[in-house]
């Protein structure tokens, strides 16, 4: 299963977003894309989730193109996990997961027994099981973001599209969530996830897809690229790197 | 070891249970109430029928059964009380089902089954009827068509704006309701005032007196159009309220299914309010109510609501009926009791909608 982007541009009516952006993702990889706010991060990953159709260039799930196939038949290869938000209506965490096999049923179908194991399996992945009879809303924004990864889970595609999963957690809670999805890219899925934070990619990401002004700026290996000159052009932040036991990390200089 | 294993293995269905046993439970409560206040409002009445004798004139209607009861009995039953009372049911069940379903398609908890217009729409219809001297079958007609008619515009025109199409589809519906209502106004004003203006505003007062068996039939083919999608879809239309991003990521066609679900809504609220004229609330406190007893799973949640919203409907029409010696409108009586107990329900401590 890859996932392969070529030549991809996208405009708002006039306004240029994204020109000309080439990557792939492979199974096992998890591919961190950085960039400022406004970049196009997001609407590179709805082109990606099917979302915003009139894009130009090709997006490819081995092989296929992304707009020949069926909204069932996306769900069944890119599962997408988002900002944690307020939902309208609570459901217990389990119907939320539940919600993930829904591309398995027929049109009127409800979910079995069979759906139920693989949505209390996925809660058990992401050790979120004692809060299967939870009200979602009533969990934290911790507990939240580990349960639609779990839905994710259930969904069984092999591409997890994570847009700034992080960005509404706490310090240990980003950390947790960010280790969980690196373990799951070890055991075999193609992760592709934003962050506002560099560290983040240089800690987890086995690749960095950095975009500026629309266009890639830089991909490859987060020691490779992610240099001074990157974080600068990115963000306008002078940044220095050390070495430590705990890994590689970025120290911005507040002058 | 393998004891151990078959545990874990039962855990799973042990602790779904818990969660639906309670759904489970309340739903059978629930037809026991309807079923119970279903005999119990045959005797209401100014005519006094036995409930022994209310059961045995119904019963004989399937199995024959020696007559034990007067024919001015059998009359007030079958020809009075039964065509009421069914359609108090049907139109509580249908009115409470619709809103259940539009507040999940519009993610709003607040959505109740006027937002798009159908009943604007449906009392245009029937005051341009009774403008016309139509027969009270032509009133309900016109009262269905107009009703259809305004939803479908408010959907063609939620559909040419740009931005959030729910968005876009509610604002049309506050509009498009707006024109209607000033429509009615409008006829009300042009109107006869000896007869044609009374007849107009005790419609639109609602009302389900004088129903008569051919009105249930009437109502009861569109009212199981409407009904039987959406129960079908009930999993499906639980995804719709995470937005239409995530559910169509969830493998979910929402622009399909929005749209199915809102004409089957429209078709049930359509069908209601020709019957039975404007009868509010019904279709935003049911709901809620049905929300606090078994959740927000629409699994149970549309049934739920169905049960909850004849029952209530049924109860109100036997006060609207009995309590005075001239009838309430029931328009009247559901906005008395809905809107204090929304109140009710709103400021009650540690309660969010």
């Amino acid at each position: 299963m890859s996932l392969c982007v070529q030549k991809l541009s996208f405009s708002y009516g006039e306004q240029p977003v994204l020109e000309d952006i080439s990557f792939s993702l492979e199974k096992g990889e998890f591919l961190s894309v950085l960039g400022p706010n406004g970049v196009g991060k997001s609407t590179l990953f709805r082109c990606i989730l099917g979302l915003l159709p009139g894009y130009q260039g090709s997006i490819l799930s081995d092989g296929e193109d992304m707009r020949r196939l069926s909204g069932r038949e996306k769900s069944k290869r890119i599962a997408y996990i988002p900002q944690i938000n307020r939902p309208a209506f609570g459901y217990t965490v389990l119907d939320t997961v539940l919600m993930g096999t829904t591309r398995q049923l027929s049109l009127f179908a409800q979910p079995q027994s069979a759906q139920i194991r693989q949505a209390m399996d996925a809660l058990e992945r992401v050790g979120a099981a004692h809060l299967t009879q939870r009200d979602f809303t009533h969990l934290s924004g911790g507990e939240q973001q580990l349960v639609l990864v779990a839905r994710a889970i259930a969904q069984q595609a092999d591409i997890l599209v994570m847009d700034e999963p992080t960005s509404a957690l706490d310090y240990g809670n980003q950390l947790r969530v960010l280790g969980l999805v690196r373990e799951l890219a070890s055991e075999g899925y193609g992760v592709l996830l934003s962050t506002h934070n560099p560290q983040h990619a240089l800690t987890f990401a086995s690749r960095i897809l950095a975009l500026s002004g629309g266009r890639v700026a830089a991909l490859g290996k987060p020691e490779e690229v992610l240099t001074r000159e990157l974080v600068l052009r990115l963000y306008g932040v002078n940044a220095v790197f050390a070495d430590t036991s705990g890994g590689r990390v970025l120290v911005p200089l507040m002058d | 070891m393998t004891e151990r294993k078959t545990s874990m293995r039962e855990k799973t269905p042990v602790q779904k249970t818990a969660g639906t046993r309670r759904a489970a439970l309340c739903l059978t409560a629930l037809s026991g109430l309807l079923a119970a206040l279903f005999l119990i409002s045959f005797v209401l009445g100014r005519y006094d029928v036995p409930l022994s004798q209310v059961a045995r004139i119904l019963v004989s209607r399937l199995v024959p059964l020696e007559k034990t009861w007067s024919p001015n009995m059998e009359a007030a039953v079958i020809n009075i009380r039964l065509p009421r009372i069914a359609l108090a049911c049907m139109v509580g069940c249908c009115l409470a089902l619709a809103g259940t379903a539009y507040q999940s398609v519009f993610q709003n908890p607040m959505a109740a089954p006027d937002i798009l217009g159908a009943s604007s729409g449906a009392c245009f219809g029937a005051a341009l009827a009774i403008l016309l001297g139509f027969s009270r079958g032509g009133i309900t007609g016109m009262a269905f068509v107009f009703s259809l008619v305004t939803v479908v515009l408010v959907y063609i025109i939620g559909a040419r704006t740009r931005g959030s199409r729910v968005i876009s589809i509610l604002l049309a519906g506050v509009m498009v309701s707006s024109l209607f209502s000033a429509g009615t106004s409008f006829i009300k004003l042009v109107a006869d005032p000896s007869n044609e203006l009374p007849a107009i505003t005790y419609w639109l007062m609602g009302s389900l007196s004088g129903a008569r068996l051919s009105e249930v039939g009437f109502a009861l083919i569109p009212m199981t159009i409407g009904a039987a999608p959406l129960l079908l879809l009930r999993w499906r239309i639980n995804l719709l309220t995470l937005g239409e991003e995530e559910a169509s990521t969830l493998g979910v066609n929402t622009g399909a299914l929005r749209l199915t679900v809102v004409l089957c809504a429209t078709f049930l609220t359509a069908a209601s309010v020709a019957v039975s004229g404007m009868i509010g609330w019904v279709g935003l406190v049911i709901p809620h109510l049905s929300r606090k007893l078994v959740g927000n799973d629409c699994r149970y949640l549309l049934p739920a609501s169905m049960l909850m919203g004849a029952s209530f409907l049924m109860l109100v029409d036997d006060i609207s009926r009995n309590l005075m010696t001239t009838e309430i409108p029931i328009g009247i009586l559901t906005a008395f009791i809905g809107a204090p107990f929304f109140i009710y329900l709103m400021t009650r401590r540690g309660n969010a909608l």
